[in-house]
């Protein structure tokens, strides 16, 4: 029977090139909305995890309190006895301490006068150590456009615009003009040895990195840190887990009346990152359900056409003797083959289209030009195992849908007045 | 020459209609108990935050209202640190980066040490008849001393507080407790006296309890450990090379 359909359908392209292409173009659309958001939401994730929350971070509940002024005076003491502690109960767990902060970079003249001043948002992260995970994930070997990473104290990098804002070179020694977390102001020599590019408008406009002992000693931060991030070691979040293990450590060592008690935020937790990323997963179900209902609108209205084209094939099968239900099955089978070739051909050209936006990426640094949000300037597609079959859903319903309704015009025709039919 | 000019002619208005005390009359006389000679001073912040209580002792070379010269004393992370004020310019000096930096722009927003002072508060006229118009709203008994109670109004429009509530000792001539406020009406800083001392002739205030309302800690207190005034300061010490030399 399948193949009896399948040889009408391609002898009479009539029946099937219009719902054929609705079909293709639709699952086409989805997959290729579908591989966009999601890479979207991986960005995200991404960014914010390797700059900003980690998968989860720990803070005194102070500091996590303002959070978003990176209140240094509130942070914590004594992190390196408690990522060993971490470490032993947390398996499959990278920690690592930072500091964020910001100041003026002040660079002097051959006078030690101010030649150049700029704001700087700092992080500190520990750059120095052999088996520190921070070169990995910030990823600062690809980020380094000049000279080289830091290999001693005292050794900075720049974002690199900050570098051709100020006319900056590399050898030159930049004072920092920050504050201490009792609230001094304090200045400290730094020698730049690289600028960076991060790829993160927020970050690149005035970014400096240096290591965590210099950032400790020039904010008389001694054994104090303002954020300990975890990351999973296969450095892919998992929600649920990190969340559960968020729940796992304030158990057992958050205070409520201790407000310099450490306190642990899954990533999406911090900065309003749930509805990031809740939109971004409602995105996705509505543009699903939208193809669903328009390309039904769609096929529907080309289900009505083709039974009035086909309305006299129609009245000669039911004037033979076939039942007006096998009819409406064949019709649906039809459908639905229609749309089976039409999301395997829409998918393939859905996943090529994302699989390019995957690896070439759309810039959209001039829309961030402004932004604090921690977001990649190239957002890219992502193909996943998913993106293979999410366009059978719209592609198959809609074909059915589309048919089920046109094809109810079968059961109004009167065998009585077929015989008139065919006189006309 | 100006200011006694008017200070008389306050007096006069004082005298004649005799029923009205003039609050830009008492402001002067507060201005007047300041004093603008050269004075050398010791002090320590106790700044009281909310991890815990730190001191700075500082001295400081000052020639009348717009020359300052100030040394860090302890703890020794801050030692050696050193600040000058000439004027509406204000340059720090730390040993560690043998840097000057000017501090301008929202740099003066800036606590100074972790206190409940901004670098904005140093930087302002001491002279308060020359940016506030003042008014007598009521009288007062703080550490029992009566006291005139005068709202202070900004005559400038750059200013750091729009507008103060000040309670003048009336015999004393001496403010001891303080209210600043922002534009809008918001409270921003509060000072207290805690104690007062006769010094050469002089009524000083000496602990004070600054509060930075929108800071928590408890406060920061400055003890004058010892005044000295009429001090022989040479001229050099008010220079930016003294910032290096000294």
């Amino acid at each position: 029977m399948i193949p009896f359909l399948f040889k009408g359908l391609i002898r009479d392209r009539s029946r099937s090139m219009m719902p054929l292409l609705t079909v293709i173009a639709g699952v086409m659309l989805t997959v290729l909305m579908y591989c966009w958001v999601k890479g979207t939401e991986t960005e995200i994730i991404r960014a914010s995890a390797n700059f900003s929350t980690g998968h989860v971070k720990v803070m005194s509940r102070a500091y996590a309190q303002n959070e978003d002024q990176v209140p240094n005076d509130l942070a914590y003491f004594g992190f390196a006895q408690l990522i060993a502690r971490m470490d032993q109960e947390f398996d499959g767990m990278v920690w690592t301490p930072r500091i964020r902060f910001g100041g003026l970079l002040d660079i002097p003249d051959e006078y030690g006068e101010t030649r150049s001043q700029g704001p700087v948002a700092g992080i500190a992260v520990d750059l120095l150590s052999p088996n520190s995970p921070e070169k990995e994930i910030l990823n600062l070997d690809e980020a380094l456009t000049n000279g080289r990473l830091p290999e001693r104290p005292g050794e900075l990098l720049i974002s690199e615009e900050f570098a051709e804002l100020f006319g900056v070179e590399i050898g030159e020694t930049a004072t920092l003009v920050s504050s201490t977390m009792y609230g001094s102001m304090t200045t400290y020599n730094f020698v730049i040895v690289g600028t960076v590019r991060f790829g993160i408008s927020a970050m690149d406009r005035g970014a400096m990195l240096i290591d965590i002992t210099d950032a400790q000693y020039a904010l008389d931060m001694n054994d104090a840190a303002g954020e300990i991030l975890g990351f999973f070691d296969d450095h892919i979040y998992r929600d649920k887990q990190a969340q559960a293990m968020a729940v796992s450590f304030n158990n057992q060592y958050t205070d409520p009346d201790d407000e310099f008690s450490p306190l642990m935020l899954a990533l999406r937790e911090q900065g309003g990152l749930s509805q990031t990323l809740d939109m971004a997963s409602a995105v996705s179900t509505v543009v699903i359900v939208i193809f669903v209902v328009v390309m039904s609108i769609v096929l529907w209205n080309a289900g009505l056409m083709g039974s009035l084209r086909r309305y006299g094939e129609i009245g000669v099968r039911l004037a033979i003797g076939e039942e007006k239900g096998h009819i409406y099955r064949t019709l649906i089978m039809e459908a639905l083959m229609i749309g089976a070739v039409g999301s395997i051909l829409g998918t393939g050209l859905g996943i090529a289209f994302s699989y390019y936006l995957q690896v070439q990426g759309l810039d959209i640094s001039a829309v961030l030009k402004n932004a604090s949000m921690i977001i990649s300037d190239v957002m890219r597609a992502q193909v996943t195992p998913t993106s293979f079959i999410i366009g059978f859903v719209p592609g198959l319903l809609a074909t059915f849908l589309g048919t089920a309704i046109s094809g109810l015009g079968i059961y109004r025709r009167q065998t009585s007045q077929l015989a008139k039919e065919f006189e006309s | 020459m100006k200011g006694n000019l008017v200070l008389i002619v306050l007096l006069m208005t004082v005298i004649v209609f005799g029923q009205e005390i003039s609050g830009d009359y008492l402001l002067m006389k507060v201005d007047e108990n300041i004093g603008s000679d050269n004075k050398i001073t010791v002090g320590e912040m106790v700044v009281k935050g909310r991890r815990g209580t730190r001191r700075i002792k500082s001295k400081s070379w000052i020639q009348g209202m717009e020359k300052s010269f100030t040394e860090y004393l302890a703890p020794a992370r801050e030692k050696g640190t050193k600040m000058l004020k000439l004027e509406e310019q204000l340059w720090t000096y730390t040993p560690t980066t043998d840097r000057t930096i000017k501090i301008s722009g929202h740099m003066l927003w800036q606590s100074v040490m972790g206190s409940d002072l901004s670098y904005e508060d140093l930087m302002e006229d001491t002279k308060l008849h020359n940016i506030y118009s003042a008014q007598v709203t009521g009288e007062a008994v703080i550490q029992e001393r009566p006291c005139w109670i005068l709202l202070l109004e900004a005559k400038v429009s750059d200013v750091a507080y729009y507008k103060r509530r000040v309670w003048v000792d009336k015999e004393r001539d001496l403010v001891l407790r303080e209210n600043r406020y922002a534009k809008s009406g918001k409270l921003l800083k509060t000072t207290e006296v805690l104690q007062v001392k006769n010094i050469g002739g002089r009524w000083i205030a000496s602990r004070v309890l600054f509060k930075d309302v929108l800071k928590s800690g408890e406060g920061t207190e400055f003890v004058l450990e010892s005044i000295e005034f009429n001090a022989a300061i040479p001229e050099y010490i008010f220079s930016k090379a003294a910032l290096k030399k000294l």
